[in-house]
């Protein structure tokens, strides 16, 4: 998993099937001094986070969709936690 | 598989319901002299490790195997701490 900053939320009219209900958020990965690492992402938000707050965000098709609790979704990317502090770093 | 030394723990008290109970930490992934090599990412841990150990950690759809039958959405897990090297082997 990685750590990354939350950028926004994205909207899509027209998606996959799959994706309805679900809430997409762009998210960018941030390394340990807190600076973007990379691009920015889009991943299924499966707990409620909120724009600039650190969330836990894991990079896997099968934990992604089951994070949906949805089967064969098109994902490969999902924030399953929202990061109170991250302690020794 | 990749080794790693632990450098941290990650605090979040709203999550997926079933990461509920896992330690999650940050891990450094090293080079074959130990020193760090590519960005840091946070792992389950299956193992008991804590923040300075020399670990090993499994990426992808393996990383949710150790918590069987319990299927958490992780992509990385550590799975095994690396015993210290005697001290005739020289570090």
């Amino acid at each position: 998993m990685l750590i990354a900053r939350v950028v926004g939320p994205l909207v899509a009219t027209q998606k996959h099937k799959k994706f309805e209900g679900a809430k997409l958020l762009l998210v960018q990965p941030i390394d340990e001094r807190n600076e973007p690492h990379g691009p920015v992402l889009l991943a299924v938000d499966t707990v409620g986070a909120g724009v600039h707050e650190k969330v836990l965000l894991v990079l896997d098709g099968k934990a992604a969709g089951d994070a949906m609790l949805k089967k064969g979704a098109p994902v490969d990317a999902a924030v399953v936690g929202i990061i109170d502090h991250v302690e020794g770093v | 598989m990749q080794v790693a030394r632990v450098i941290g723990a990650v605090v979040a008290t709203r999550k997926d319901p079933a990461l509920h109970g896992l330690k999650l930490l940050v891990l450094q992934p090293l080079d074959r002299e130990q020193n760090a090599v590519g960005r840091p990412l946070v792992a389950a841990d299956s193992t008991g490790a804590g923040t300075g150990e020399l670990v090993f950690f499994v990426r992808g759809r393996e990383a949710a195997f150790p918590f069987y039958p319990a299927e958490p959405p992780v992509d990385a897990a550590i799975v095994g701490i690396v015993d210290p090297r005697p001290l005739e082997a020289g570090l």
